[in-house]
């Protein structure tokens, strides 16, 4: 037996890996849903065709969304996740024991169903007291919210499919409005390296830094996104990601994590040049 | 209808027929499938060229239908329930022009609104038909037109008795119905022939609790913009008649101006669309129906805007409302119509259908999305956030009742001369001059000229709509009657 899924990265690149057995697949009111037995990547979730997590890069993804702005922010009360039907994000930010709540918006109830089954480790994040479901559009969850959210975090990936609403100016303007007035907003911010990406890349930047003040993206090497490469949006209406960020503080908590570090942190907000000049040229727009 | 009939497409399976036979083409189009211009067959896909073929006896002709055209215009037929359907591939604003020329002539009068569409007038310049203005109220707070009074019908008829017609939007742009029914009865007691504009009203042939559509209520003509509400593509539209009119003469009036070059791409979707609305149209337009009232309750809850629908309906000038409209006021947050169109593109990437003085309108299709319509609302609230003016210093739209010196025609052809625009009141209009969308004329040839309209026109241009029409592009000039 050879059976091998292949994620589409471009037109002309595509990301293939060896499936041991196909788990799940179904149509929800969203989305094609598959889940892939495979011995490279574990289990691995698939949404459209392409691959959301994996038990083998999941950790990178989650670690980065949540410990780069709960080292910065010095008192995140509530979280809202936008997304996150895996529960992989919520279950990183219930080790922090200051956090009093985290609401999940998730549209879709099967995606939710599916990773309770097949992947109930990450999914236990749901289980914590803290934590609120809530099936519904992040667009519609989050109007006529205010001043209400220390942290929100777009777990959201594709700018292109049912969540193209989550990348739009709306969004952020929306998101910025239902944050405190200290608050952040850590989010998705793809992929600069192919063409297509690039483009929907400088959008993105564009649009979230003339919502935000504070308007930084950061980098981490994610085998499963395309070209291995994946970015991170942090907007904030205060706090600078390195001017106020504080590793003694977070350090003390002795957290275990397997990609983040203080060390690391600094580093994943030094791009590559070609990155940079993505994002000053879209700055220069404005 | 039988549903089972109503299961076949002529046009398109006579084109999969033709397909299949792999025909050597030595006829025109000279593309020849698209082999003669690889750039648009990659544009538009290989199978979309090849489908880009000549009338021939396999694909009938629509000059002059036998076969398959012939047969899918019957099936329209039934599925409209009217007498006969004619496919149209020169857009609506074809359809518009065939009705009026098939039942006016130089120096008849047609009865009709001033919120009329600009093919509307078209036509009038083309037969030499004059025009008799029926009152249409403004809603002041809003200001839009609202549709025709029964009894301002009936006044404008016995003041008229010998005009040949009566036109009617069904709806308007805006969703707002006229009492079609009893208008089309009165008419026909005095003789008249009663042609509706459907340009926005193809739902109302397949939704349900929907306004009444024009053949259900007995109009002789009704044209249909298939390509709106209708699903196919754009520039193709439906010219439906009752029972009591000559299709073949209507056949021959098309023919007049139609292109004897009928694109098969513009027919099929017809045919295709048809088919669709005929199974599915009922299911497809509850949907639109949701859609639009989520959209309209949502924007309502934001503050500021005023998402009208069937709030609006007063048994006579809104006798009906077309609530798969979504039509939004937006002055309440301090914004022009046409401001909030522009915001919407070029903030949100948002592209509506259009925004007026007062009002944006957003068309919901049986295309739409739920999540697309939490970005429209989502944006409209972002908007009222960002943008919000003080409402007071806007202008307060008001509809203009015109003056009728000529007829289009005379005004059109007459000795004229160009004029700037301030300086032109007094004089009488010898062309049109309207923003786009939606289409409506300012003024029209043969009208007199006021400071009133010349303010407005101003007033529209400085916001940013779209003017067009006369002969000088930038509208500073004004053809005036010498």
């Amino acid at each position: 037996m050879d059976i091998w899924f292949s994620q589409m990265d471009t037109d002309n690149v595509k990301t293939s890996v060896r499936v041991d057995k196909q788990l799940f697949s179904g149509q929800s009111e969203y989305q094609r849903i598959d889940v892939f037995q495979s011995q490279e990547f574990g289990k691995m979730i698939v949404l459209d065709g392409e691959i959301i997590f994996s038990e083998a890069d999941e950790f990178i993804y989650n670690e980065m969304v949540v410990h780069v702005p709960m080292a910065v922010h010095p008192h995140v009360k509530k979280v809202l996740i936008i997304g996150g039907g895996d529960g992989g994000v919520a279950r990183t930010c219930i080790e922090y024991p200051e956090i009093e709540a985290i609401d999940v918006v998730e549209p879709d109830e099967m995606f939710i169903q599916v990773s309770r089954e097949y992947f109930p480790e990450t999914a236990q994040g749901f289980d914590d007291p803290r934590v609120k479901i809530t099936n519904a559009d992040g667009l519609r969850f989050l109007r006529n919210r205010r001043n209400e959210y220390d942290l929100i975090i777009n777990d959201s990936t594709d700018p292109f499919g049912h969540t193209e609403g989550l990348f739009t100016k709306e969004f952020y303007g929306s998101c910025y409005r239902a944050l405190k007035e200290d608050g952040i907003m850590v989010y998705q911010h793809g992929s600069p390296f192919y063409d297509e990406d690039e483009i929907a890349f400088r959008s993105m930047h564009r649009k979230v830094y003339r919502s935000f003040p504070i308007s930084r993206v950061y980098q981490a090497s994610i085998p499963t996104c395309p070209a291995g490469y994946w970015m991170f949006g942090f907007a904030s209406k205060k706090y600078h990601p390195l001017a106020d960020f504080d590793p003694q503080r977070w350090n003390q908590r002795g957290i275990r994590t397997w990609y983040y570090t203080t060390n690391l942190h600094m580093g994943a907000f030094m791009l590559p040049k070609y990155v940079e000049d993505l994002l000053e040229e879209e700055e220069d727009k404005i | 209808m039988s549903l089972n009939d109503q299961k076949s497409a002529p046009i398109y399976e006579a084109l999969e027929r033709f397909r299949r036979r792999r025909v050597v083409p030595f006829d025109v189009p000279g593309h020849k499938r698209g082999r003669g211009n690889p750039e648009l067959a990659a544009l538009l896909g290989e199978k979309c060229v090849s489908l880009d073929v000549n009338s021939m006896k396999p694909l009938d002709n629509l000059s002059h239908p036998v076969s398959v055209i012939r047969r899918a215009e019957e099936l329209t037929a039934e599925a409209f329930g009217a007498a006969h359907a004619f496919l149209m591939v020169n857009g609506t604003t074809s359809s518009v022009q065939s009705m009026i020329l098939s039942v006016c002539k130089a120096g008849d009068k047609i009865i009709l609104p001033r919120n009329i569409h600009k093919s509307v007038i078209n036509a009038l310049v083309l037969c030499g038909a004059e025009p008799v203005y029926v009152e249409a109220k403004v809603n002041p707070r809003i200001g839009i037109a609202l549709g025709v009074e029964v009894e301002e019908m009936r006044r404008v008829m016995d003041a008229h008795p010998d005009a040949k017609a009566v036109f009617i939007n069904n709806p308007t742009y805006y969703g707002i119905c006229s009492d079609l029914r009893t208008i089309t009865r009165m008419a026909h007691e005095r003789g008249m022939k009663v042609l509706a504009d459907e340009a926005h009203g193809t739902h109302l042939y397949f939704g349900e609790n929907l306004p009444v559509s024009g053949m259900a209520a007995g109009v002789d003509l009704a044209a249909v913009s298939m390509h709106k509400s209708g699903g196919s593509l754009t520039q193709s539209s439906i010219l439906l008649c009752g029972p009591d009119m000559d299709a073949e003469y209507v056949r021959q009036i098309i023919n007049l101006t139609q292109t004897t070059s009928a694109s098969y791409l513009l027919l099929s979707s017809l045919d295709i669309s048809r088919r669709n609305l005929a199974l599915r149209g009922k299911e497809s337009f509850a949907k639109v129906v949701r859609m639009a009232e989520y959209a309209r309750n949502e924007i309502n809850e934001i503050g500021g805007y005023y998402a009208y629908g069937k709030d609006l309906v007063d048994g006579d000038s809104v006798y009906d409302y077309d609530v798969t409209k979504l039509s939004v006021y937006t002055q309440g947050i301090g914004l022009t119509g046409i401001e909030v169109y522009d915001i919407l593109r070029d903030e949100y990437d948002i592209q509506i259908e259009f925004g007026d003085i007062g009002n944006i309108l957003a068309y919901i299709s049986i295309g739409d999305r739920i999540q697309d319509i939490e970005r429209l609302v989502g944006a409209l609230e972002d908007i009222g956030r960002s943008y919000e003016k003080d409402s007071n210093t806007l202008y307060c739209g008001d509809f203009i009742q015109p003056e009728v010196v000529r007829t289009p025609q005379e005004a059109f052809y007459a000795e004229k001369k160009q004029v700037p625009i301030r300086e032109a009141a007094g004089a009488i209009c010898a062309e049109l001059v309207m923003c786009y969308p939606p289409g409506i004329p300012i003024l029209t040839p043969g009208e007199r000229i006021t400071e009133e309209i010349i303010e407005y026109i101003l007033y529209a241009k400085e916001k940013g709509c779209s003017l067009q029409g006369t002969q000088d592009p930038s509208v500073q000039l004004l053809n005036v009657i010498v």
